[in-house]
Order: structure tokens, then sequence, then C-alpha cells
């Protein structure tokens, strides 16, 4: 039960995308540095209880000792020295791994808009003119480009083993770049509170090869029904749905539609401030 | 509008809100542990009632106590009032740690929404029923003691303020037997808040609940503040104070700034729910992202709130028990400080997610990691202060060390926390969750149970069984371990907080520990409660009357224990750092003063408890929509008021012949006391008074 | 006359009353840190209005459509000239020994802040009328509470004079009641410079922006 923490976990310690690997590294950087502040404590701490503690016979007492300047200049200066390291680091970092940052590649990457609903998701290709819910396909290898709102409260949109999460609001749209290196199956959840159904509001990202999902769209577009007004009223309604649903054509515009009933067509910013 | 127009009596209260009806209507199993939980509460106040009659407490309970405007008093009940909310937020906490150990691919026992209550309730609790009454309390006993002052400078105010968050808590306690409580968490996120997502009295209970203890915290900053700068010995200068005052100063600025944001808010979400405004909702102009922004404005200089009380007490214990001054005492005051003033700039480090862009993420979490400089420095201030001292391993020592050992792993994860991009990965989940709960367990509780520990002789004048109090240590320490590093592996598995239900069985071993973690904090509790029951019983074979049952350093030591009304028979002269132990040396400590000054003291007044008896009835009536009570409950707060502006006989006399008596007797008893070496500490020749070392 | 210390920003009793001088010391550099948590909450009131008063107006009406800035301004000038009128209140606390001119200023300065808070009532209803209710859009929720919450602050002040009223009769100069008067003072005046700002950057801002 305990063994399995790393290799068969959904975390992104268990990482499958460059992303997720690269927050992973920095993690693990982040703990070695500060190490260097919190290892010597752990040493310090019990040697102190020991040599002075109350019957001692080896350290000395000094009631008044209280201050001293190489001491000082050590301790404030090895942390600052470390928040600059992390901090520069920190900097950098922010700016690469910025989910609205389209990842570098050969191709375009494939558009996926995402509605985050009580409880499930709605993932709509418009280039396929297909849609899913709580089930995404992919295609491992290539970048994917979310857009993503809500359409109920506010939610977090998160595939821990490809990469970090990004909030949804309803009236607002989000981004969040993502690329699986490899195919595979991972879990997809809404990491925001949201109700009754929170538990519930998984989704599984299937990463297949580009054959494969052309292949799957066609079959989506053959023969599934269609993401109209009806079909969407059901999915508004606050449900766990028992097993993902396919739709295999979507009412044109029916993203921009969901942000639009908020913001009575008004102009809206997006969440980092630049209009809709 | 969601309001009715119509008037009713009981407004929107019905017979199916009580909890019993409901699990006499659905009984499963979490209807009952809900009925369960009502009962006790309920059952519990019938047997204090009963006491109370059976041992003729009543008048005691009023006149001495309820009408009482003297800080000490207002400082016990506060902590009076965390014990209880500690209790039941404990217990929330083993409750939700079992359901989440048994509830995978399984519903467990708990419903999503009991459930979703519980989380709430749980974080509401600690947060401002539990830890702000904790440190209140603990401030408004020892602070002005120990910068030489009578009371603080404005004593019924300070009792009103009690009342305030009394009235807080009375009403959280009443959403457990009518009606429920909100499920929106500690942090109440709209939309989900707001009345179309929450439609029912739950986020009204948490609304108001939380603005009657915020207006309370906002006063007690003011009447903090204003002591230390008024109230202080002569002599006594800034630099001259104890370290507990200057994080009480600290602390009493960030209260006053950083409750507006909060009362703004959640002002704001009521307006929204009972008038119909946008100020959160999803549509005609309404900006969720503003209220993360206001509440995490308040909330993180919240969290200094909460920890620079204990950061002080923290300071106390361990020059005390190392027998040695404080090391880096400057440093420690430019620290605390700094912290206080660097808490106001990183609030936004708890929406990175929220999608404002790279620049700014990036900023914010600079600002976060530049806070870990002046806390890493005080951290090994507190290590030197050890260094050459002689250390005696008491149980407030103990819960001390610890605190440095596993506050720091938490200072660590907040450090991974403040990386923006990292946080992506970690936001929402249990890590997040292990890291909070590594700085509030080892930070604030430890220190407050420190506090409590080291302080109880004073205000009791006996002390505590130190076995039952290492007992508890040991319970608290593993127990921590045990619940929460499960957690941050959780976390970094994928796992995410408020979860009622798991899908996957790697989680179910981590889950296991964690609950298994939960109990021991729970017998860590319980161990308390025994100490307290023990050494009341045993109170005689510890009884420290010479007041000085640690050779403390600082003026509340230098007292009887329990201290006198008006704390000082003759306010002390201060001439340097650590004042108590400077008379000590000196040979000044139980000198007779040459002259006494009658002493006025303010009188009892029943304005406190009217405005508290008001604010319940007020915050009560706005929950069901009971209009007549609202406006009731508003005229007796504010009628209350006004009236006590026309009362002129406020104060009473003490006059300098009692003053000199009971002071010269206290005094004669100190002498005749034999002095106590710290080998002897925790023996019954302790009874206060010190040997000072030549 | 002895020259007396200042002990506290503002007016200072010292060389009129020197047992109310010291009295006064803790007590209104209290309350000044009381008016500064007001000052943060109406910081953050004018915070949120500024978030909201563009991206929130969700179609509905405008400031140009709704502000009535001759109102504004005659506002303006009676809550302006209410704290000329209080300070000629404080004056004569601290150099009269008598209570007509100090009940004839505060008096005076009830009239002009009761005028003050009746036009803004009217302003209120007139654009309710219009439809520009809170419920319309976030721009008008923010707005109405920013405004209101001030006007219910100077009505929460209007109270208070009432009852120092009331107090001078009942109980006169005392102590307390001069304290309680120069605290109201400081209320007072705070109010004034809220509403220059509020005057400022939500009307006259709001208009020509």
């Amino acid at each position: 039960m305990f063994s399995v923490a790393t290799t068969a976990s959904n975390g992104f310690i268990n990482p499958a995308g460059p992303i997720a690997e690269a927050l992973r590294d920095h993690l693990i950087f982040i703990v070695m540095v500060m190490a260097v502040v919190i290892v010597p404590l752990f040493i310090a701490l019990p040697w102190t209880l020991w040599r002075y503690r109350l019957r001692t016979k080896s350290g000395s007492y000094q009631p008044n000792w209280e201050f001293s300047w190489p001491l000082e200049i050590l301790i404030w200066g090895l942390p600052a020295v470390i928040v600059v390291v992390l901090g520069w680091n920190l900097w950098h970092q922010s700016y690469e791994l910025d989910p609205y940052k389209p990842l570098a590649a050969a191709e375009a990457p494939l558009e996926i808009q995402a509605i985050a609903l009580d409880w499930k998701w709605v993932f709509i290709y418009p280039d396929q003119n297909v849609a899913s819910v709580n089930e995404v396909m992919i295609v491992a290898g290539r970048p994917v480009r979310f857009r993503l709102t809500s359409g109920t409260v506010m939610q977090s949109f998160m595939i821990p083993r490809l990469g970090g999460q990004i909030y949804t609001m309803a009236g607002m749209e989000t981004q969040m770049n993502l690329l699986a290196s490899e195919p595979g199956q991972f879990r997809g959840l809404n990491t925001q509170y949201n109700g009754m159904g929170f538990a519930n509001q998984k989704f599984i990202t299937h990463a297949v090869s580009q054959a494969d999902f052309d292949a799957w769209a066609t079959k989506m577009s053959d023969s599934k029904p269609p993401l109209n007004q009806a079909a969407w009223a059901l999915l508004a309604k606050p449900s766990v749905l028992a097993a993902p649903q396919s739709f295999g054509s979507v009412a044109e515009g029916l993203f921009t539609w969901v942000i639009a009933g908020f913001t009575g067509g008004h102009p809206h910013m997006k969440a980092d401030g630049t209009d809709l | 509008m969601t309001v009715e127009s119509s008037f009713s009596l009981l407004g929107r209260l019905t017979p199916q809100d009580i909890s019993f009806v409901q699990t006499f209507e659905n009984p499963v199993m979490s209807e009952f542990i809900d009925g369960a939980a009502g009962s006790v509460l309920v059952i519990g106040m019938i047997i204090v009632a009963a006491l109370l009659t059976y041992y003729r407490g009543w008048k005691t309970l009023w006149f001495d106590w309820l009408t009482s405007v003297d800080h000490k008093k207002v400082g016990i009940m506060y902590i009076v009032v965390a014990f209880v909310m500690l209790a039941r937020a404990i217990i929330e906490g083993v409750l939700m740690r079992y359901q989440q150990s048994i509830a995978v691919n399984d519903p467990g026992v708990l419903t999503p929404d009991h459930f979703g209550q519980l989380f709430s309730t749980h974080g509401s609790i600690m947060i401002f029923f539990m830890a702000m009454p904790f440190i209140t309390g603990m401030i408004n006993y020892i602070m002005p003691q120990q910068i030489g002052a009578r009371d603080v400078s404005f004593p019924l105010l300070n009792a009103i303020s009690l009342w305030l968050t009394a009235a807080g808590a009375a009403l959280v306690m009443i959403s457990l037997v009518v009606g429920k409580f909100s499920t929106g968490g500690w942090t109440a996120y709209p939309p989900y808040t707001g009345i179309e997502f929450s439609p029912g009295e739950g986020v009204d209970y948490w609304i108001w609940s939380i603005s009657l203890t915020s207006i309370g915290s906002t006063l007690t900053g003011v009447n903090f503040a204003t002591t230390i700068y008024k109230n202080r010995a002569p002599g006594m200068t800034l630099f001259r104070m104890p370290l507990f005052c200057w994080t009480s100063l600290c602390t009493s600025v960030l209260m006053i700034f950083a409750m507006a944001p909060l009362t703004i808010a959640t002002l704001m979400l009521a307006l929204d729910r009972y008038a119909g405004f946008h100020f959160f909702t999803n549509d005609l102009g309404g900006n969720m992202m503003n209220y993360a922004n206001l509440f995490w404005l308040f909330g993180h200089p919240e969290v200094y709130i909460l920890i620079l009380p204990a950061f002080g007490v923290f300071s106390e214990v361990i020059s005390t028990f190392s027998g040695k001054t404080i090391y880096g005492y400057k440093s420690l005051v430019v620290a605390t400080m700094s912290i206080a003033v660097l808490s106001f700039t990183v609030w936004l480090h708890h929406f990175f997610t929220m999608g404002q862009g790279a620049n700014v993420n990036a900023i914010f979490g600079i600002a976060t990691m530049l806070i870990g400089v002046p806390t890493g420095v005080k951290v090994y201030d507190w290590l030197l202060t050890m260094v050459r001292g002689r250390i005696r391993l008491t149980t407030a020592m103990l819960f001390s060390i610890m605190f440095l050992v596993t506050f720091v792993i938490g200072g660590l994860t907040g450090v991974i926390l403040a990386n923006p991009p990292v946080d992506f990965a970690v936001h929402n989940s249990l890590f997040l969750v292990a890291h909070f709960h590594n700085m509030v367990i080892p930070g604030v509780l430890f220190g407050m149970i420190a506090g409590y520990q080291f302080w109880f002789p004073k205000a009791f004048g006996f002390r505590l069984a130190e076995r039952w109090g290492k007992a508890s240590f040991w319970c608290w320490s593993f127990g921590f371990y045990l619940t929460f590093m499960p957690l941050y592996v959780l976390g970094l598995m994928g796992a995410m907080r408020r979860t009622v239900e798991w899908f996957r069985p790697e989680y179910l071993g981590w889950l296991q520990v964690s609950f298994v973690g939960a109990l021991l904090l729970f017998s860590g509790f319980i161990f308390l409660c025994v100490q307290l029951i023990v050494s009341v019983r045993q109170r005689d074979q510890r009884r420290v009357p010479a007041g000085d049952p640690w050779d403390g350093r600082s003026l509340e030591w230098s007292n009887s224990a329990p201290p006198p009304e008006y704390n000082f028979a003759v306010i002390p002269e201060v001439s340097g750092q650590d004042a108590f132990t400077r008379l000590k040396e000196q040979g000044k400590a139980y000198a007779s003063p040459t002259a006494y000054d009658d002493i006025v003291v303010p009188k009892n007044s029943i304005v406190a408890p009217v405005i508290g008896v008001g604010a319940i009835a007020l915050g009560f009536a706005l929950v069901w929509h009971i209009w007549w009570l609202v406006a009731l409950g508003f005229v007796t707060m504010w009628g209350a008021v006004i009236a006590r502006s026309f009362v002129t006989e406020t104060e009473r006399v003490i006059p300098a012949s009692k003053v000199r008596a009971d002071h010269e007797a206290w005094l004669q008893q100190v002498r005749e006391c034999a002095t106590t070496s710290r080998e002897q500490e925790d023996t019954s020749a302790n009874v206060g008074r010190a040997e000072v070392l030549a | 006359m002895k020259r007396q210390p200042l002990l506290h920003p503002g007016l200072n009793l010292g060389s009129t009353d020197e047992y109310s001088h010291d009295e006064a010391e803790p007590v209104i550099f209290g309350f000044w840190i009381f008016l500064m948590a007001d000052l943060v909450l109406f910081a953050i009131l004018f915070a949120t209005y500024a978030s909201m008063s563009v991206q929130g107006q969700a179609g509905g009406p405008s400031p140009t459509d709704v502000f009535d800035l001759p109102s504004a301004f005659i506002e303006t000038m009676l809550l302006l000239s209410s704290s000329i009128t209080f300070g000629m209140a404080s004056l004569a606390l601290k150099y009269k020994a008598d209570r007509l001119h100090l009940v004839f200023w505060l008096v005076l300065t009830f009239c002009l802040g009761a005028g003050f808070i009746g036009m803004e009532v009217r302003d209120f209803w007139i654009m309710t009328q219009q439809g520009a209710v809170p419920q319309r859009s976030g721009f008008l929720s923010a707005f109405y509470l920013l405004v209101a919450t001030h006007g219910i602050h100077v009505s929460a002040g209007l109270c208070w004079m009432i009852v120092m009223l009331v107090q001078l009769r009942v109980l006169g100069r005392t102590t307390e009641v001069k304290l309680r008067l120069m605290r109201l003072a400081l209320f007072w005046h705070m109010l004034d410079i809220v509403w220059v700002c509020i005057f400022t950057f939500v009307y006259l801002f709001g208009v020509a922006l």
C-alpha cells in the first residue's frame, strides 16, 4: 500500500510530460537548497540540548551572552543568499512555466475548449467539431492548448501528471498549455471545492497517436448525438455522470456563448486583465 | 431578490431545522453523528448549569467574571472559550480523518453535505474561535503585567471584544443544533457561497459569526496598541520591553489593519446574498476575483496575527528555561517588525492559480520568500539563546523545542509553495493542507500550550502536573507527524483537499496512518484536560504563593500568584531589559515600597454581557431572517453603549491602607519562603521564590 | 498661562483644562488608531469601486448617466462648512467656560450634516427611480456601498451629536463629555476628508473619464 507512492500514483512526482517533470525537478532543487539552512538546525539543536543541559559538566554558563556580530551576519546573510538564489530561479521559472505560454513545437497545438460544470467537465474540440464529457483525448507528443471557463462556480482544472492547475471562472477565459510525452491514461480533476459532487468530478485523459486521435474524432462525428441546446441543458443540471459521454457535433460558438451568458455579451476581462 | 417580504415571527426557521428532528426523520449514520454532537452540546450546557447551581456559583460567575473588565479575568475567559472550541474542532478533525481513512471506493459514514460542513466549521473554529481567542487571552493576561501596567488602556472595550467573540462562537455552536453551517470552507469563496449556489442558512451563519469576532479583534488591536504605547511603567522604554510585548505590539498593528478587508468582504457577500447586489456574482458585473483578493489581504496578515504571539511565548519560555537572556534582542525586534510589514505584501500567493500572469505571480513569490528570512533569523536566535545556558526540559520548553524542529519543515514546504509554477502542482492538494497545519500546530498551538503551561502558576497560584504535561507533549508531537507527514505524500500523489471519498487504492495506507495520528492528537488534548483536573485536585502540593516558580525574567513574575487585582501595589521603575532579573540580582525584588497610593480600578459593568447577548440575538436573527429580532438586537447593543455613556460612577478606589496591608502581608510571606534552585523546580519545595546565583 | 506639552495630535486642552488634558492622552491616541482602521475600510471600498466602476457596468447605467454633479457639489459644500462649524465648536469647547457657544455651533453642524444626508437620500431615490439600483450591476453595487457606508458613518455621527447635546445638558462639561466631543470632532473631520475623496474619485473622475 505504501510502496506505490511514486510509481503508480497520479501526482506530478510521477510526471508524464515535460511541464510536470520541470515542476518536480524544481521542487527537488528547492528542497536541496533549503537543506542548507535547515539541516544545521537539526544537528545543532540536539547538540545544544545535550551540551547545555542543566546538569552538564562541559558547557560554560554565560547568562548574559546575547550578541555576536559574526553570528548575526551569518544568520541574516545566509538566508538572504538563499532567497536570492531561489528568487532568481523563481523569476525565470514563473515565465517559462506560465500556463498561458505556448509550448515550443513544430506543429500547431491541439485546441480544446473546456467548460467546468457541476460536477463534470465538458471538452469541446473546435477543429474536429466533437465533444466529450468527463474524458479528454489528446495527441501524445503534440502540445495541447486548453481554453477554459466555468458554467457554474469557480473551479480548477488539473491533470497532475502533465502539469499544474488553473482556475476556471464564469464569464472569463483562462488558458493552460500541456504536453504528454508518451501515450497513456492520466486522471484529471477539479481541485476547487464546488459542492456535493466535488469528489466525483474526475475525468480521464487519453493521450494517443495522431492517427488514433483522428480515427476517434471521425468515429464520434459519425455515430454520436449532437451537443445542441437540449443536450447542453441536460449537462448543465447539477449531477454526477455514471460514465463519460460523447457528442458528434457541437452547437456553433458554444464556448463563447457560455461565457457571454454571464457577461451579457459585454466586454469582460480575462483573468490576466486583458479583454476577452 | 431572495429575502421574503412577509413578516413572520420566526423568520424562515422551521421545526425541521432542529438537528434532532433531522436525525429522527432521516436516521442514517451521518445524521446520528450530527445529532450526537448536538446532544453533547445541549447536555454539556445542562451539566454546567447544574454544577453552577449545586456549587452556588451563579453569583460568582456573574459578579466576579462575566461583568468583570479586569484584563486578567478577560484573558482567562478568552482562553476558556478557546479550549471549549478546541474540543469541538479537534473532534471534527478526527472525524474527517476517520471518514477519509475508510472512504476509498466506499462512501464512508459521512454524507458529502455533512463532510462539507465539517471542514468548514473545523477551519473557521480553529482560526477564529480557538486560535484568535487563545492568543488574545494570552496577550490580555500577560502583556499589561510585563509592561508594569495596571490594565489595558480601555478595559470596558476589552470586555466588549471578548463578548463579541464569544457571541460569534455561540452562533457557531448554535448552528450545531439549529440549521446547518456553511459548506464553503473557512474561506467561503463565492460564487459557491453566493445565494444562487448556497441558498440555505449555512453561509449566513459563517458571515455573521465571523463579522462579530472580526469587529472584536479590530477593537482589541486598538486597545493593545494604545496600551503598549501609552501605559508602560516609568523607565520601560520600547527597547526594554520583553519580546512577548514586541510581538503583541506587532500583532495589534496587524489586527488593526488586517481585519478591515475581511469585514468588507463578508459584508459584500452578505449584500449579495440578502439584497441581490453584484459584488461577486457570475453575472451583471460581479467579480469573484475581488473576493479572493480581499479575503487574502486579510487572510495572510491573519496567520501572522496567530503566529507572532506564539513567537513571543517561545522567546520568553526559551530564555527562562535556559536561564539566559534572550540572544539577539534587537535582531528579534527587527525581524518581528519586518514580518509584520511584509505580511501585507504577500497575499496573492494564496491564489497563484487564478490566472493573473507570470509577472504578478513572480513578484508575490519573491515577496513570500523574503518573509522567510526574518523567520529563519528568529529560529536561530532561539537556538543561540539556549547556547551557553542551563536548559531545563519542562513541558513548556519541550513544546518550544519541538516547535523549532517541526516548524522549519513547514517553512521548507512554504518556500516550495512560494514558487508559482510549483504551487500550480500542489495548490488545493493535501500538500497544502499539510503545510498550513505544519505552521499552525507546531507554531500557534504549541506556542499557546507552552504559554499556558508557563503562566498557569502565575494566574492560579499553583503549578500544573508536569507528568501529564509531558504525556500530552509526546502525544501532540507524535500525533502531529503521524497525521500530517502522510498528507504531504498524498498531496504529491495528486490527492486534493476537502474530498469526502477517494477512488485510488494507493491512498489508503497513508490515510489510515493519518487517522491513527489524529487519534494521538486527540489524546494529547485529553491529557491536557486530565492534567488540569489532576492539578486542581492536587493544587496544595504545588502552590507557588511567592509568584516566581521558574526564576522568571520579566515583571509579571514580580507579583504574587495569583496577582492582586491591580497587578502591582506600586508601579515599578524599570532600568533595563529583563527587569525582574535585574531587581533580583540587585536584591531589590521583594523590598518594601517607601510609599503607597490609592489605586483607582474600573468597576464591573453589565454593558459587555448585554452587548454580547444582543450580538447573539442579532446574528441569529440575521441568519434566520427574523427581522424584528434584528432590530431588537441592534438597538440593544447600541442602546447599551449610549446608556453606558451616561454613567458617571465607573471607577472605585482601593485605599492606600488596604494596598499596603495586602502587599506587606505578601512580602512577609515571601521573605519567609525558602528559595528554590532550578534542580528543585518540579518538586513541592518550589513555593515560587527563586534562588539568586551570586 | 503655562505652556503645556502637546500630548496628542489635534486640539489639546492643556492651557484651559489640565486634568482633561492628561486624561485625553491615551483616549485620543486610541481613537486616532481606530480612525486609521476605519480609513483602511474606506480605502478598500475605494479600491473595490475602482475595479468595478468600468468593468462592472454590465451594460447598465454608467457614471455619466446617473451622477448628479451639482447635487454632489452642494453636498460637498454642506459637509465642508459643517467641518468649519465643528471647528468653531471645538474652539468653544476649549476656550469658553459656558455651554452656549458650544451648543450653538454643534446644532449648526448637525443641521448642515442632516442637510447632507437629506440630499444624499434624495439623490439615491432619484437614481432608483431611473432604474439605477444596486442590483442592476457590479458598478452600482460598489457605488452604493461606498457612498452609503460614508452616509451611514455620517448618520452615526449625527446620532452621536444628539447624544452629546443631551449629555451636555445632563452631565455638563465634564472631562468625559469633553473627551467624547474631541473624538466626535476627529470622526467628523475624517468623514469630511473621505467625502472629498468620494467627490473627486467617484463623481468627478466618473464623469470625466
